[in-house]
């Protein structure tokens, strides 16, 4: 008897503060084992988000810095230039690179930064109190659209990939999801595409995985995951965006 | 035969195993954690177990290993 799956080493062996199914955990799993796979744990730098995700570093078993709300791409940009031979990847969820990071992000996309982007979209503002987000999707009610988001006062839902993927310094953009173990095992090798493409030199790569937080959508953990599926994706379809490599 | 081992310290109850477990192998505990939370445990008395891991994939807390 052999054991097939277990927790990967570049992840420390301690309870996340994420509430109960958050996808947060998932993703963080599945960058620690393609890190694991490459074996770059020992160059890999990270640059954790203000989010919920803010404490990434406590959960990651290799080096990580913290950036200012938002600025995470400007910070890898500064990494990657002075430490090229090091890989360097962001974590940001929707609040940090989709509302105030978005300037960042545009820009260090279209300079073609030769790093790798961890998008995670949950459509709401999770640690602030579940306000709605740049990426909230029209209809659904969080604690400032109580009735719904609505096109007319709130506007329409940013799809920051798309956008991305219009401009020519990107070269990798694909959107997944973790709502169920056949699309988790997607977005692994999604994000795998993504380091690899770093490793090679291609350029920037970003990868939208869409994720759920059942606090503030104020569901189960079970029912938002098939939200993702039934309501989510009709809005962010799944699948490559843009690949030019 | 295959089994699976949930750490209960780390489970917080929100049952993706359950749902995605094929063979609906794992199931709701009737005891309350160290966290509060109602954990899960695994029940193969049947040896059904296939070690395919989809309830590993989906906890988001990485409690579960896989043995096959």
């Amino acid at each position: 008897m052999e054991k097939t799956f277990s927790r990967p080493k570049s992840m420390r062996n301690v309870v996340m503060h994420y509430c109960a199914g958050c996808g947060h955990g998932i993703v963080h799993r599945l960058i620690c084992e393609v890190i694991d796979e490459f074996k770059i744990r020992e160059k890999t730098i990270a640059i954790a988000p203000v989010g919920c995700a803010v404490l990434a570093y406590d959960y990651w078993d290799f080096d990580t810095t913290e950036s200012a709300h938002g600025r995470a791409p400007a910070v890898a940009t500064g990494i990657k230039r002075i430490l090229p031979d090091r890989i360097i990847f962001t974590y940001q969820g929707d609040g940090d690179l989709a509302a105030i990071g978005t300037a960042e992000i545009i820009h260090t996309a279209n300079r073609g930064e030769n790093i790798t982007v961890i998008f995670v979209n949950n459509a709401v503002y999770g640690m602030t109190g579940g306000q709605m987000a740049p990426t909230t999707i029209l209809g659904q009610k969080t604690e400032t659209t109580p009735w719904g988001r609505e096109p007319k006062s709130d506007g329409y839902p940013l799809k920051i990939s798309e956008m991305l993927s219009l401009l020519p310094g990107v070269v990798y953009i694909e959107r997944t999801a973790v709502n169920n173990a056949k699309n988790v095992l997607l977005t692994k090798r999604a994000i795998k595409k993504a380091f690899l493409n770093q490793i090679e030199n291609k350029g920037f790569s970003l990868v939208e995985v869409l994720s759920s937080c059942p606090t503030y959508w104020h569901m189960s953990p079970v029912e938002a995951m098939k939200w993702i599926d039934t309501e989510m994706t009709k809005y962010y379809p799944l699948g490559v965006i843009k690949n030019n490599c | 035969m295959a089994y699976i081992k949930i750490d209960k310290e780390k489970c917080k109850g929100c049952l993706l195993c359950v749902v995605n477990c094929p063979k609906g192998l794992i199931v709701q505990d009737e005891e309350i954690s160290i966290r509060g939370v109602e954990m899960v445990s695994f029940q193969d008395k049947d040896n059904e177990c296939s070690g395919c891991a989809f309830c590993a994939l989906m906890c988001p807390d990485v409690c579960i290993e896989v043995y096959r």
